[in-house]
């Protein structure tokens, strides 16, 4: 048994310690929101934020996140109203969206440590996360839509 | 599944509205449909396969396109919409079930979904569908009010009785419409009565998309599921296996069952990740298969071999032989494009439940009706009897065309008694077992007149032929897959000469985005510009001057390069190239800019498009598709290839296979040019143009033409 935290409840998973917490995530938990990609930490699909700090679920077994905090695009609000998530459905960034969780949850762990994202910061945070539909450019305005949206601002 | 749930039968249709060549004509009865019509629902307003309406008011559009990221649950509605002239905020989008008897493209007659046929096939039988029961809902009115038809009009959700200000809401007159004849001739509104058509909206798709609860099919959860991981041959296509041993995969805890497929060995286990352990304890012996031995080296001297020899001829205007033989300047080139795979973010994936008399699947497909055949050949069950649920997909791009992942699904729930199971596939699997774009290998001649004018244009163009090579287009015919693009080359040139060599390797080739147009258009674009070069021309000059007979290639290449201020001054070290292609029905241009460092690394700045896709029935969409198409395009350009090495492709994962990321990724400007004309493609049209404009770039920034993709960093490199 593992014990961790997933969005906020305390969580015993009875998997195998190597298994990856992207598995444990949609397959013992049902939280699917999280996607399979690459399974090599390549595409940032399945990228969610442990003790606040995002991480490619893929590739981190079960057993080095044991009593930690994992936040899944499920846990990132209640009413889908986070900043990124706002911003992004302001600009209509997704296409077929299935990369969207991850990129959401590195916009959202780069928001949480800067306010004021340059193009560069943005460029640099977000470059583990593949979009192959190419919403790059109305991610990279939805950051800092989103970044204006957590500052208060309309 | 809550958002995707599947359209009840009973309260589907009045009638089924048969769209086609010709006019709405009726309604055609299949027995499903007698069935509906017995079992209707009272309540429900339902005119017609494409839309129902409630007496709550709630509209409830079908979409039969599967969403794969172009916004087709968004803007097909919107057409149905506009015409039934329904309030947006009341309208339900639900994905079409799988019966192409309703909901096959009218114009290809299949439940499949390519070649950007979204709104271009179904704006007409999408805005007639609207328009019958606007109608319907005005007569119901005039009949309850006992008032002439000509005085009732609508507004969202509401029919007025004009003189006197009356109101009926839609929901109200449910029974009423319902009970109705259905107009099988409508008027339909003028363009300046569009209320949605043209106009930016929001796509429905998006709130799901952004909080983890849209279902792709990899989500897809079933009561008693296992999940299936295959090995497959490590030879592209065509090994088969001679043995394995499954004892070791069979000790591990949560495999349940070890079995052989066609594509395969399947390891069915309690999850996805035990799977994966099993496959990796497996102990398989392959028979390679034809293709064993097949190498990029040995493919590229089979493509040269076979341009020395004559084609079939796909266009043969004037004389071109004499024409180059007379030229002041003559020019042979060769330009090779390599193997793609469409890298879906999304790998492969599909779910099956067989029993004795029924067999359910969902997938993310872009293909339905293919999928529902599929599962009713392998289990010997009526296509009445298979339910194909589709799924919002994570991709399609073409690859999703295919129904090699529904196989590997039935097959696999055959074996173990029936399922459900889910098969799916890793990156590795998704690579490495694609359906490629084609591989080509190209000689280009030209001729030009003392005054720089081409007067002859030979194209020989070697590869293999999607339809040659699915048997639906026979030996000594021209497979037209091939030829989009170079077969209408749109320069007045006097001899144009166009050939194809049908060369096929064996390596099985597929529908990349935007087809034989992703290479062509570079080839042909490239081409020109160095002919442009030869004449000493500038390159948006000369190809204006040669587009006369083709007014709206020349319309999207001046848009393109006004916007871009062509011929104004760039930075040191930038050049500036332009492109323009017709493909699926639309116009694109595009002119990039960009530099390449001293150690060979191509950087694009900016990117301006032009498209004339007709109408732009929802233009903030038809910019993400440009927007998106030039990231596509882009990739292919800079990184793509997939090479084969004794039968295995090489590339496995995205470290291999890279992806453009954000820190690349320029700006693309997207310009509509509303010609008003019929309405084209969009998912396609993006791309073609992409290559060709920054390797034209490349040319005016560093005189290093490129004939060959992706762009090698080595052959730019400054000494």
């Amino acid at each position: 048994m593992i014990a961790l935290t997933v969005n906020g409840t305390p969580r015993q998973l009875d998997v195998s310690p190597d298994m990856p917490l992207l598995w444990a995530i949609r397959e013992a938990l049902g939280l699917t929101g999280t996607k399979y990609g690459c399974g090599m930490a390549l595409c940032g699909a399945c990228t969610v934020h442990v003790d606040g700090t995002p991480a490619r679920a893929c590739v981190t077994p079960v057993s080095a996140v044991a009593g930690k905090r994992v936040t899944t695009i499920e846990g990132l609000s209640d009413k889908t109203d986070h900043p990124v998530q706002r911003a992004w459905i302001e600009l209509d960034v997704p296409q077929c969206g299935y990369c969207q969780s991850g990129q959401l949850m590195s916009a959202a762990a780069l928001l949480a440590q800067n306010t004021t994202p340059t193009d560069q910061d943005i460029d640099a945070a977000m470059a583990g996360n593949i979009c192959r539909c190419g919403t790059y450019q109305r991610i990279r305005a939805a950051v800092h839509r989103a970044a204006t949206l957590a500052r208060g601002g309309a | 599944m809550a958002s995707r749930r599947r359209v009840s039968r009973r309260t589907l249709l009045k009638g089924g509205l048969v769209v086609g060549t010709g006019l709405v004509v009726g309604f055609r009865l299949s027995y499903t449909d007698r069935f509906a019509l017995q079992a209707q629902s009272p309540g429900v307003f339902a005119p017609n396969q494409w839309l129902r309406i409630d007496r709550d008011g709630v509209v409830t559009i079908i979409n039969s396109v599967p969403e794969m990221g172009q916004g087709s649950m968004t803007t097909m509605p919107m057409i149905v919409a506009d015409e039934l002239d329904a309030d947006w905020d009341r309208v339900r989008v639900e994905a079409a079930p799988t019966d192409p008897s309703l909901y096959a493209n009218p114009v290809t007659r299949q439940q499949s979904y390519g070649g950007s046929r979204g709104v271009r096939d179904h704006l007409e039988p999408l805005r007639k569908a609207g328009a019958a029961a606007r109608q319907m809902l005005r007569e119901a009115a005039a009949q309850e009010w006992g008032v002439p038809l000509d005085e009732v009009t609508t507004e969202p959700g509401v029919v007025v009785h004009v003189p006197t200000g009356r109101r009926l809401l839609y929901g109200q007159l449910v029974d009423k419409a319902q009970a109705l004849p259905v107009p099988q001739n409508p008027p339909l509104k003028t363009k300046d009565q569009f209320r949605y058509i043209g106009k930016a909206r929001a796509r429905v798709d998006v709130p799901q998309k952004v909080n983890g609860q849209a279902v792709y099919g990899i989500d897809v959860k079933v009561p008693g599921m296992l999940v299936a991981s295959i090995e497959k041959c490590p030879v592209v296509a065509g090994g088969k296996v001679k043995s394995f041993d499954a004892a070791a995969a069979k000790a591990i805890p949560g495999v349940k069952h070890v079995v052989q497929v066609t594509s395969g060995v399947a390891v069915v286990a309690d999850s996805f990740w035990t799977a994966l352990q099993g496959r990796k304890a497996l102990k398989v012996a392959w028979d390679d298969g034809p293709l064993g031995q097949l190498s990029s080296a040995g493919i590229a001297k089979e493509h040269e071999t076979a341009a020395g020899q004559p084609g079939l001829v796909a266009r043969n205007d004037g004389d071109t032989a004499a024409a180059l033989a007379a030229g002041a300047k003559t020019f042979e080139t060769v330009y090779q494009v390599p193997y793609l795979e469409h890298a879906c973010m999304e790998p492969m994936n599909a779910t099956a439940h067989v029993t004795a008399d029924a067999c359910t699947v969902w997938v993310p497909t872009q293909n339905p009706g293919g999928s529902r055949e599929v599962a009713a050949r392998l289990t010997g069950l009526p296509v009445e009897r298979v339910t194909v649920n589709t799924t919002f997909l994570g991709g399609g791009f073409g690859r999703r065309g295919q129904t090699d992942y529904v196989v590997d699904a039935v097959e696999v729930a055959k074996a173990i008694g029936g399922g459900p199971v889910k098969v799916l596939w890793t990156r590795e699997d998704d690579l490495t077992h694609g359906f490629y774009r084609p591989n080509t290998h190209n000689v280009l001649r030209a001729a030009l007149d003392p005054s720089g004018k081409p007067t002859a244009w030979f194209t020989r163009a070697v590869g293999a032929g999607l339809l040659r090579q699915r048997g639906a287009v026979a030996a000594g015919q021209v497979d037209g897959t091939s030829m989009a693009g170079l077969r209408d080359l749109p320069y007045d040139i006097p001899n144009v000469r166009i050939e194809w060599v049908d060369k096929d390797v064996g390596v099985p080739v597929g529908f990349w985005r935007s087809v034989g147009s992703s290479q062509n258009a570079f080839i042909v674009e490239t081409f020109v510009d160095e002919l442009a070069h030869l004449a000493g021309q500038d390159p948006y000059e000369y190809r204006r001057a040669l587009l006369g007979k083709f007014p709206r290639h020349k319309a999207v290449l001046e848009l393109a390069a006004t916007r871009a201020s062509w011929g104004a001054p760039l930075p040191a070290g930038q050049g500036r190239g332009i492109a323009v292609c017709f493909s699926y029905a639309s116009y694109s241009a595009h002119v990039a800019e960009v530099s390449v460092a001293d150690d060979g690394t191509v950087r694009v700045h900016r990117l301006v498009c032009a498209i004339d896709c007709g109408i732009a029935v929802n233009p903030d969409q038809v910019k993400a598709q440009m927007e998106g198409g030039a990231v596509y395009a882009m990739t292919a350009t800079l990184y793509g290839q997939i090479t084969l090495d004794a039968g295995r492709v090489q590339q496995t994962n995205f470290h291999t296979y890279p992806m453009m990321r954000i820190a690349e990724t320029p700006v693309t400007e997207v310009h509509i040019l509303e010609s008003g004309q019929p309405p084209g493609g969009l998912g396609e049209p993006g791309v073609p143009t992409v290559a060709p404009a920054i390797c034209n770039a490349i040319f005016a920034a560093t005189g290093k033409r490129i004939r060959r993709l992706p762009i090698q960093r080595e052959e730019l490199k400054r000494a």
